[in-house]
């Protein structure tokens, strides 16, 4: 494993980005900042800015408001950035699956790494979505 | 010519500092940990953090100005190059190391990180980043005036010397400033200038990252990140060993225990207090610091 991809995937910071969710997820999600998960021992931060980002963590179904500014948060990242899908809005559409707002799965927007599924996920599998993240690339190379 | 480069560069400048550094600010990532019942990273984190930053790529804003916005991370790091540099040959070189008046130099230099920051942001084209800069030069404005008539204290007490190494001569031979009444009002004013310097929680309106998402840093990605957060580990090291030089008698390899007692006390007020408001900053400053701080130079052309 080279030295690049060994700090890459010891030091993951994560943008969170809402698209329309009920903020279920969201909340989840900073369930796993707690102390009693503790994500920091990874190497995981959550940061403010998209250009610090290395992982885009997505939440809820894509609306029309937000296809155009996902699209244009994800350009402006810096690459290698990897897209992580997060509840069952963000992988399959959910209960919007039908709905007159949401024509697009996230997947078919964005190059989508992980799904880590759930309404909403546990930090415990949050934790295990992030670890076959690295373990997909530690495959690549 | 060789030996002033490689001290530049290697053994007490760049490498040695940013090491050192790095270890600081995992201790006082891992003390934070501890502080709220976490486990915290390994002790290799800052170091990944830095290495993976700088595989990333650059992005530079269509608004930005490209030359400035280039310039500034480094404008930051070469300052607080020299000023480590200056500090620690005064501490652990012969007597004759430094020059007279090195002190005001280094009152300079240390302030170019922060205008390094402020120039970056302005050239960023953000207006979250301005809106972090303008906070930023009011944060500057503010600390400095403390800072700067707390550096009159030791000059007053040593009888006017100018130079970093006599003054830890003179306190060698004559006992730290610390030990009385004025050395120590000024060295609590320097510790919270200092917490202020290093932009460090309750000082860090300006990369408030829940509010203005990052602030100043905001548009910086890639390698420029980088430079920005080794400028503040290296800071860590060289401002804390500023302020042992001026009033504890210096530095050397026996005495860590001085400064690891100063980098905890900076970690303490960190995870102890929450984010203050800029104003607020400015009036803690101008009002309560600059007091305590005039009244330490009374007592120090006193001779208390």
């Amino acid at each position: 494993m080279s030295l690049r991809l060994k700090a890459l995937t010891k030091s993951i910071w994560v943008y969170h980005m809402s698209t329309g969710s009920c903020n279920n997820c969201d909340i989840e999600i900073l369930d796993m900042l707690t102390p009693r998960f503790d994500v920091e021992r990874f190497g995981i931060t959550l940061v403010g800015s998209i250009r610090h980002a290395d992982a885009i963590l997505v939440t809820g179904s894509l609306n029309l408001k937000t296809i155009p500014r996902i699209k244009a948060i994800y350009e402006q990242a810096p690459k290698p950035c990897v897209v992580i899908a997060m509840g069952v809005c963000a992988c399959g559409q959910g209960m919007f699956k039908n709905g007159p707002n949401c024509p697009d799965p996230v997947d078919s927007v964005l190059p989508v790494d992980i799904y880590v599924p759930g309404c909403p996920p546990k930090p415990e599998a949050m934790i295990a979505g992030v670890v076959k993240l690295i373990e997909k690339l530690r495959g690549k190379k | 010519m060789i030996k002033l480069l490689f001290n530049f560069l290697i053994f007490p400048g760049f490498l040695f500092t940013a090491v050192a550094g790095l270890i600081a600010s995992w201790i006082d990532r891992k003390v934070t940990a501890r502080v709220q019942w976490r486990v915290g990273p390994p002790w290799y984190q800052p170091l990944v953090d830095l290495m993976k930053l700088s595989i990333k790529e650059i992005t530079v804003p269509r608004s930005a100005s490209k030359g400035l916005f280039f310039l500034s991370p480094m404008i930051g790091l070469s300052a607080v190059t020299l000023v480590s540099t200056l500090i620690w040959l005064a501490n652990i070189g012969s007597s004759s190391k430094g020059f007279s008046g090195d002190i005001i130099v280094i009152m300079y230099l240390l302030t170019l990180p922060a205008i390094a920051i402020i120039l970056g942001a302005s050239a960023s084209g953000n207006p979250l980043a301005s809106l972090g800069a303008s906070r930023e030069i009011k944060l500057v404005m503010a600390y400095e005036l403390p800072f700067i008539i707390c550096l009159i204290v030791p000059v007053i007490k040593s009888h006017g010397l100018l130079k970093l190494s006599e003054i830890i001569n003179y306190q060698v031979v004559n006992g730290s400033f610390i030990a009385s009444f004025s050395g120590i009002i000024a060295f609590i004013v320097m510790i919270f200038c200092m917490q202020a310097k290093l932009g460090l929680v309750p000082f860090d309106a300006s990369e408030a990252e829940t509010e203005i998402m990052g602030g100043v840093l905001i548009e910086y990605s890639g390698i420029l990140l980088a430079i920005f957060k080794l400028t503040k580990t290296m800071l860590m090291v060289a401002l804390p060993l500023f302020l042992i030089t001026l009033f504890w008698q210096g530095f050397n390899f026996l005495s860590i225990w001085k400064y690891v007692v100063l980098l905890v006390i900076i970690v303490l007020i960190r995870n102890t207090n929450p984010r203050v408001r800029i104003d607020q900053a400015v009036r803690f400053f101008w009002g309560k610091m600059t007091l305590l701080s005039v009244l330490a130079v009374l007592l120090a052309i006193k001779g208390m």
